[in-house]
């Protein structure tokens, strides 16, 4: 097998004096489906803004297939396959659904190609209904089914999800879980989530951050074993 | 569009088709400031620098050369360099929106006070005396490609106006079909998004404003023509709100929309003008005013709304 798909190493963000993301060392293999997790203000969605090129790192290293992408551009990062599903979703409100699958196809292939993979898409996500609606006037739920479906489109090497199921009803976090599965087949994934539920539905590796840094790895049973998560969680911080 | 063009020679008389004439070229002028702000959302507060810059290139080309064809390719052309220059340190240097608006101002109305400071016989490019504050009289005009006795009387220009403010009205629209077009609009609707897409936000917007630049340039072209004169005035600001008059009033994030509102609004000019029963600025003060306030989307895409609302009653009263 080839080597990891993606590696940080020392990553690390300083604002001012509060170190957002403290030497984060990070190894994701091909084909695998990584859950973050982690309590609020650990550090979860600036690492993946680290990851994505939208902040810079002030030190430590990304490297993707092996290649050093730190510092590039965040357009050249989604040229190489990183695909990103944000916190909050970053959506063209004037839009049509169709319009976000068709434009993130578009890049990389010709326009009939294109034109299908929007119709394979819409199909995938479940949006055949809402197609050429604007996507301004959709509820949260599905606009995080938007956002995914146009991350798909795009086909990237990379998928990184924050809070895929975050708004949603308790029928569509399990068809988010069943269509993050189904994309696992083909594609790694890094998934940040609040909702222990759905990450238990999907978890394999766990990662656990608390105040900007790892704080452990583990299967999903042991993590939930773990006295030191409960306590982050329950808001203790215990020394370690 | 094509109606008026084919139809007016024929119905209204020398002075009216020159009124039209000048209608058109500014109606290029305002698809111009409709693309760039009203599809891929750059608030050019200067439309008018790259307006002004062409109208002073015909007028210096056209009265060293003689000849119109080539003075008109360089009203396109330099506007154009000029706009890729400005857009490629604003664009590239990252400056949010309202930077750019006041940086645009600013430029035309440097371009404003550097023109009318350029009196006297000191300032010449070739045998083109610039004359400050007093403009340049007395331009060629249009003549037919490659035989300069040959000029374009009312009627042809009126003709040639029109057939290159349709072609740029197609031009655009074939444009934002394409798949740079619907990039530039994707651009407007959400930068960070488009970036995590892949796509360069600032190669875009750098591309849409040095077209508009470009747009802009012909329009002046066709204004100094039309007037055989330019003055520092291209540059002013009134010159300048006049054309984000024209595309709030029309409508933004579309192209008929300048074209309406930029008709009607040079219109009520001239009779405001003719008439002399009030102001022209402060009528159209009011007008833009009344817009922000009551119709923010201007008149095209509220006919659409109507149309629309029309439409889902009827289907209802017949359900």
């Amino acid at each position: 097998m080839t080597g990891p798909i993606l590696q940080t190493v020392g990553l690390s963000i300083r604002f001012g004096g509060v170190e957002a993301v403290r030497g984060v060392n990070l190894c994701l293999g091909e084909r695998e489906l990584r859950c973050l997790i982690g309590p609020n203000g650990a550090g979860k969605s600036t690492l993946f803004k680290l990851l994505t090129g939208q902040l810079q790192p002030t030190a430590g290293r990304i490297l993707f297939h092996g290649a050093d992408i730190t510092g590039h551009h965040t357009h050249a990062i989604a040229r190489r396959g990183i695909g990103i599903k944000t916190q909050v979703p970053n959506l063209f409100d004037g839009l049509t659904v169709r319009e976000h699958f068709w434009l993130s196809a578009r890049r990389t292939n010709p326009r009939p190609r294109a034109d299908a993979i929007t119709d394979e898409i819409l199909e995938r996500v479940g949006l055949g209904a809402v197609a050429d609606g604007v996507v301004g006037r959709l509820s949260h739920g599905l606009r995080q089914w938007v956002e995914l479906g146009t991350v798909l489109a795009g086909n990237p090497e990379l998928i990184l999800l924050d809070e895929p199921a975050a708004g949603m009803t308790h029928d569509e976090v399990a068809r988010t879980a069943e269509l993050v599965r189904e994309i696992n087949r083909t594609h790694p994934l890094i998934v940040v989530e609040h909702d222990m539920q759905f990450v238990r539905m999907i978890a394999r590796t766990v990662t656990v951050m608390h105040r900007g840094a790892v704080l452990v790895e583990d299967t999903m049973d042991q993590i939930l074993k773990n006295s030191t998560v409960r306590d982050i969680y329950l808001g203790k911080h215990g020394g370690s | 569009m094509i109606a008026v063009a084919l139809g007016a020679p024929l119905v209204v008389d020398q002075f009216q088709l020159l009124q039209l004439t000048v209608f058109a070229s500014m109606c290029i002028l305002a698809l111009s400031l409709g693309v760039v702000w009203g599809y891929a959302g750059i608030l050019c507060f200067g439309q008018s620098a790259f307006f002004g810059l062409g109208a002073y290139t015909y007028a210096v080309t056209a009265l060293n050369l003689g000849e119109s064809t080539l003075a008109i390719v360089l009203a396109i052309l330099l506007p154009s360099v000029f706009a890729a220059l400005l857009g490629y340190f604003m664009f590239y240097g990252r400056l949010s929106d309202v930077y750019v608006g006041v940086i645009t101002l600013s430029v035309t109305l440097i371009f404003f006070n550097l023109m009318n400071s350029t009196a006297g016989d000191a300032y010449r490019i070739g045998v083109a005396r610039l004359n400050g504050f007093n403009g340049m009289p007395s331009l060629p005009t249009f003549n037919v490609p490659g035989n300069p006795g040959r000029l374009l009387d009312p009627t042809e220009t009126f003709y040639l106006v029109m057939a290159l403010l349709l072609i740029v009205y197609v031009g655009l629209h074939a444009m934002l079909a394409s798949h740079f077009g619907r990039v530039v609009v994707a651009v407007r609707e959400n930068e960070t998004r488009c970036e995590l897409l892949g796509y360069d936000v600032r190669r875009h917007k750098l591309l849409i404003f040095t077209l508009g630049g470009a747009i802009a340039g012909l329009a002046g072209s066709l204004f100094a023509n039309w007037g055989a004169f330019v003055s520092p005035n291209v540059f002013s600001l009134t010159t300048t709100s006049q054309i984000i008059i024209w595309v709030i009033v029309g409508g933004l994030g579309t192209l008929v929309g300048p074209i309406i509102g930029c008709v009607v609004m040079q219109y009520l000019a001239t009779e405001l003008g003719t008439q002399q029963l009030a102001n022209t600025s402060l009528i159209f003060g009011i007008i833009f005013l009344a817009f922000v306030l009551l119709v923010p989307r201007g008149i095209v895409p509220s006919l659409g709304v109507v149309r629309a609302r029309l439409s889902a009653g009827r289907a209802r009263s017949t359900a």
